[in-house]
Parts: structure tokens; sequence; C-alpha cells
């Protein structure tokens, strides 16, 4: 009794299932979801990362940084992101549908960077990420996270030292020998600036019609303040 | 040229039909020769190199400033190249090995032109080579479980091609009329590969999906590759030896054939508990959960059937090194199959999810389970078709006890790191006026997990010990000198006739 050709069929099916529930349903249903183009100034949300902060997601993806660090705030009432400070509200899909690449990332043996640019923002953001970057225990004590001082160059004056020079930000055990300056590689600036974009804005209408929200959440808010 | 059972045969018709099996078994294992110690010694190889990006990601771990000047071995790029080396480079070559061989054994045929199959090792490990060296030099793609730049992709798609097309057919040449178990699980697993790695590929990297459907692609696919892939060959492995090694059949033909449907339906859809509380539909996480709790069907049913199978032969244990890795293996399989289906219960999926249990939990499943399953596979085969024993046992005994208290111990520790640290990021601690207070402050929670990360490097040196004293008996057998007439097995110690050595 020749059973191949059943037997085939069932493997053929079992994935074809699958693939059609889990891929081709939820293309369907919210491959095409789009920004939302807010009527009172005009601009569609999630807004398009600049140019520079676009190569730094680049920079971000070769380096790995996702193995380590999630994008993605749990909803209120699971887990407790919000009270953490690590957004607003929960992440939803239209947050990412302009990325070119979604990293919401499985671990968080770092915290979560999803609105990591509203908390280190401005010059002063910078210059947090710029000690951070160069030994990221400058900045928190106890910090297992890689330094990345491969994103910096140390240089040797020539002329006048360079604006951009970053050593006075760093302690004196790093500073550089007399005549040279540290500067930020491209890489690194390109980082820093993806870092810095990173924020997710209000919610949107539609979702903040639909979206689950129990009602504990806003109890649990005033504790964090 | 007459074949070797044809010959002996026809000069002596009252042949029993068992030399006449072994015979024929022998022919269907010298022709696979090349090939499997091809992939063989290459996956050996990349077990080596995937140990040591391992070990310098572990102790990275805690302590970051190692070798922190190089940008390639950071921490992010040691991690995914150890990843794609153990994955891609140890346990997708072992499984090819193990595949084509058991598909031409079991279906008693020959491994025609398996030059086409040296082809296909070469292309396959020039394409984890060229991989590896792309991740660690900036080009990984970030996309968990498949990071390989897409430089690399056509070289793998090339050689999987090859290696699936020459396994069908040689199960389409076979002279055995029964398809037994084992081959449903690698025909299934030869077929399900390529078309989630196709679509995988399609929908994340040519032409990326839009938004978080990009996350249920990858999470479909790594689960999968898993599930679908590994999890179906590792078990195909253990439906050959467990009975073989045992010299008895398995205890229930229909639980096997129960076990493989329901794993073939409820698997695939497992992967998206991956997501649980993230961004993406909530009806497809709810449809994840259920499926990962409806394994505990296969699981059961095929725990069931595999250790009924070894009650009242643990004596054999003792003896035989593929049977004890292989039951290693499967015990291992059922304590990670029923751990992962609760893992994927919500409230335990917001504790541990995002934490160390989960690295541990991998490691229980792809080393506890299918790796050691691979070790036994490779214990048994290569004497088979080198013609010549394992030259010490005494180095088996150090390769299972090493790997098997290392693992043991790793996941233990993994576990225990991952509960701490997922209770301190996801519950704030009840203050002394009974109202919950400020939640554990980020550093506190990375400071309690350093004693732990501390433990695994060290579960890590001992896994390493016993992959060196495999890759030395390894070498030395291939060294050594074939001796003139039959061998006895090489056994822990001596015993009963456990295995036939050809």
């Amino acid at each position: 009794m020749n059973r191949a050709p059943l037997i085939f069929l069932g493997i053929f099916f079992a994935i074809a299932f699958s693939w059609t529930g889990i891929i081709l349903t939820n293309q369907i249903s919210y491959g095409s979801l789009t920004r939302y183009v807010n009527p009172d100034d005009g601009k569609a949300y999630p807004q398009a990362s600049p140019g520079d902060a676009a190569r730094g997601k680049l920079v971000y993806q070769d380096l790995g940084c996702v193995y380590c660090h999630s994008q993605q705030v749990r909803q209120p009432g699971f887990g407790i992101d919000i009270e953490r400070g690590w957004g607003e509200r929960g992440s939803v899909a239209r947050d990412y549908v302009g990325e070119q690449r979604v990293f919401l990332g499985s671990m968080r043996t770092g915290p979560d960077l999803r609105n990591v640019g509203a908390r280190f923002a401005g010059q002063g953001g910078r210059e947090w990420h710029i000690k951070h970057f160069y030994d990221p225990t400058i900045t928190s004590v106890g910090s297992i996270m890689p330094p990345h001082r491969f994103l910096y160059e140390t240089r040797k004056i020539v002329g006048d030292p360079s604006p951009k020079a970053v050593q006075s930000l760093l302690p004196e055990n790093y500073q550089p020998a007399p005549g040279y300056e540290i500067v930020l590689k491209q890489r690194g600036e390109d980082l820093i600036a993806y870092m810095l974009s990173l924020k997710d804005p209000e919610l949107y209408p539609e979702e903040a019609a639909r979206v689950y929200v129990p009602k504990a959440a806003p109890a649990k808010k005033e504790v964090a303040k | 040229m007459a074949s070797a059972s044809q010959l002996a045969s026809s000069l002596n018709p009252s042949a029993s039909p068992e030399l006449v099996k072994r015979a024929e078994l022998s022919e269907i294992d010298a022709s696979t020769k090349l090939p499997a110690l091809f992939f063989f010694g290459s996956a050996i190889l990349w077990l080596l190199a995937g140990t040591v990006f391992a070990l310098l990601a572990a102790f990275k771990m805690h302590n970051p400033g190692f070798l922190g000047d190089f940008e390639w071995l950071t921490f992010g790029r040691v991690r995914t190249a150890h990843l794609n080396a153990v994955i891609y480079g140890w346990s997708v070559n072992a499984s090819f090995g193990v595949a084509f061989w058991l598909m031409a054994r079991l279906s008693r045929a020959e491994l025609r032109h398996s030059g086409m199959l040296l082809i296909a090792a070469a292309f396959w490990n020039v394409g984890v080579t060229l991989g590896i060296y792309g991740i660690l030099t900036g080009d990984s793609t970030s996309i968990e479980w498949l990071e390989f730049p897409s430089y690399a992709t056509p070289l793998l798609f090339f050689a999987y091609a090859l290696v699936g097309a020459w396994t069908v057919i040689t199960f389409r040449f076979g002279r055995s009329k029964h398809i037994y178990v084992s081959q449903w699980y690698i025909l299934a697993a030869l077929f399900w590969f390529p078309w989630l790695y196709s679509v995988a590929q399609i929908m994340l990297i040519f032409s990326p999906a839009r938004g978080t459907v990009q996350s249920l692609v990858n999470w479909w696919f790594a689960h999968n590759v898993l599930g679908l892939w590994f999890t179906p060959i590792g078990l195909g492995a253990v439906y050959y030896f467990l009975p073989k090694v045992l010299g008895k059949p398995i205890h229930s033909y229909y639980l096997s054939v129960l076990g493989f449907w329901s794993l073939a339906i409820f698997y695939n859809w497992a992967g998206v508990h991956h997501l649980i509380g993230g961004p993406v539909p909530v009806w497809v996480q709810t449809a994840g959960i259920t499926a990962s709790f409806m394994m505990v069907i296969p699981v059961i049913v095929t725990a069931v059937n595999h250790h009924l199978t070894m009650v009242g032969n643990s004596s054999a244990l003792k003896y035989s090194p593929t049977l004890r890795f292989t039951v290693f293996g499967a015990v291992a399989y059922t304590f990670t199959s029923l751990q992962g289906s609760s893992m994927s219960i919500r409230s335990w999926s917001e504790l541990t999810h995002f934490t160390h249990y989960t690295i541990g939990h991998s490691h229980a499943g792809m080393y506890a389970f299918f790796t050691m399953v691979m070790f036994g596979s490779i214990y048994y085969i290569l004497p088979r078709i080198l013609l010549k024993e394992w030259p010490s046992a005494k180095l088996i005994s150090l390769h299972f006890w090493a790997c098997a208290l290392g693992i043991i111990f790793m996941v233990l520790v993994l576990s225990f790191a991952g509960v701490k640290q997922g209770i301190d990021m996801n519950s704030l601690p009840i203050g002394a006026d009974g109202k919950p207070g400020a939640p554990a402050p980020f550093l506190e929670i990375v400071k309690n997990t350093i004693p732990w990360l501390k433990l695994r490097s060290y579960s890590g040196i001992l896994l390493t010990i016993g992959h060196l004293a495999f890759a030395v008996n390894f070498v030395w057998m291939l060294l050594k000198p074939r001796p003139a007439g039959a061998t006895a097995p090489t056994l822990f110690r001596n015993g009963p006739e456990l295995e036939v050595s050809r």
C-alpha cells in the first residue's frame, strides 16, 4: 500500500493552514495599515525618521542591540512598562507601519527603548548618550551593557580643537593624552540620532476608541508619580 | 557489479535472511560514507566555533568590558554568531547527515550519485561561513534566527534543495514497502523548511511586510524551524535508534502516527506565543496560546511511546552510548515541550518573556533534546560507515557527563535568573503600608542576575569540555587504522550484546 501521496497531502495542508492563518490573514487584515493623518497639523503619524536617525537604525541593527533591548511597550495591566516610565501608553500596530524593519525584540537584558527619545531628549539627552555609549557605567553604575568606544575616535588635534570634541563630557580617567581629542565617528552620531528619535506619538483616535484599556490603569499611574 | 547481498545469497542459498539484510545495510551505509562524513565533520567544527562564540558572549554578560574594544566581537554580534553557528552550522549539518543516512537505511536504497551531496555540503558550509563572517563584520539583518545577510542565502538555498532532492529521490528508489514513522518525520521536515524559509526571506528581507506583520512572519518562521525542522528530525532519530539499539519494536505504531499528525497540525501555530502582549492582533496571540497548549497531545503521546519502549530496558543505558544520549534527548523533549506549553500561559508569559528564562528554555530544546539526540545518532552512524569503532569509551563517557550535567545546570540557572528577573521587572513591590510601591530600579534587576550569569558561564565550560572530548574522539577515530575483520561496538562497559557492529 503506497500511502506516500496521502501523507504528503497531510504535510502540505498542515503548514498551509498556519501560513494562511498567521501570515496571509494578518497580511490582508492589517498589512496595509497606514499612518494617521492628523487633521489639525496635516502631518502623518508616526512621522518618518530623519535621515541620520534612519542611518542610526542600521547601526542599531548591525551591532545587534535588539538582542538586549525590546521596542514595545506592554499594555497597561500586562507587566508594568508604563509605571517604569517606558512609555505613556502601550504600543499598537500602527506605531510600526513606517518602519522598514521592525525590532520588537524578545529580551530585556536592558530597558525597553521604544520611547528612549522621550526619556533622554535634546542636548542633555545627546550628552547622556555620548557618555553612556563611551562607557555605560559612567551614567549607569552596574550596567552590563558593553562599552561602544569603537564608535569614537581619539585623534591628534590639528590646528584648532574640533568643536565636536566630546572628551569634556567624560570623567578624568578617560581623558586622552594632551594634544589629542575624542570625537564621535559618523556611525556614533547616527546611532545617537536614532536614540533621540525613538518616541511614539500620542495614541491615534481609532486605536484610542478601540484598544482595551483596563480600569486599573489610571490608579497605577498615580502610584508611579 | 553484483551487490554484496546478491552475492551472499547466490553463494549460499540457505544464508540466513539476517545475514543478507546486514550485507545490504552495510552497502547502503557505505554509499552514504563520504557525504555523511563531510556533514558530520563540518558539524563538529561548527559546534566548536559556536562554543567559542557562546563562551565569549557568556563572559561578556557579566564582564562587559571583556574584549570590548573590538567592534566585531561586541556582544550583539558574538551572540548572534553563536546562535547561527550552532543552528545552521552544527545542528543543520548534523541533521542533514542523520536525515539522509536514516532515509537510505529505512528505504533500503543506496544513495545514488553521492557526489551531489558533497557539493551540497560544500555550498552549505561556504554559505554558513559567509553568513557568520557577515554577522561579525556588521551585515546582520538582526531578524532573529534569520540573521545571515542576503548574500549567503542563495548558497544555503541551493545546498538545501540538493539535500532535499537527494533524500526524496533515495526514498523514491527505496525497496521498502513500508513507510516507517521516522521517514514521515524526515519527509515532512524536508518539505516544511523550504516553505518557511522562502516565506520568511520574501516577507522580511526582499519585500518586507508592513509593520508588525513582520514580527508574525518572524516568529512563525523562527519557532517553526524548531518545531517543523529540528523536532521532526530529532524525533525521527529517536524513533529509529531507540528500538534499534534495544532490539525491540517501538511501543505502539498507532501512537506514533497520532503523535506525528497532532504535531503537524498544532506545532506550526505555536510560534505566535513569542508575541503575547505585543502589538499584534489579540486573536492570533490567543490562537498561538491554544496551539501551544494543544502541543501537550503530541508530546504526551510521543513521550508515552518512547518511554514505554524504554521501560524494562533501562539497564541498557549502562552500556550503549547511543542509547544514553538518545534517551536523555527524549526525556528532555518531554520536559521542554511541556515547559514550552506552560510558557504560553498569559500570566506566566508576562513574567518569563523578555528574561533569561526563555534563553534557558531554548537551550533545553536545542541542546538537551536536539543536540543530545544528534550526538547519540553520530555515535551510532560513524562506526557503521567507517567500519571501525570509537577509539575511547572514556571520552564518550566524559562527553556524556560533561554535556548532560552542563546543560541541566545551565537550564536551571537561567530559569532561576529569569524568574527573579521577571518578578522584579513586572511587579510593583508591596510597601509597608500595603500599597504597591515604586518599581525596582532597573540596574538593581541587572545586578541580581549577575551571579546567575556567572554560574551560566561555568555551565558553558562544562559543555566545552564535553565538546572537546567529542571532537578528539572523532578525529582520533578518523585517523586510526581500520582493524581487520569484524569489530565489536564501543560500549561504556562490557555487557550483553546490544548493537550489531554493521
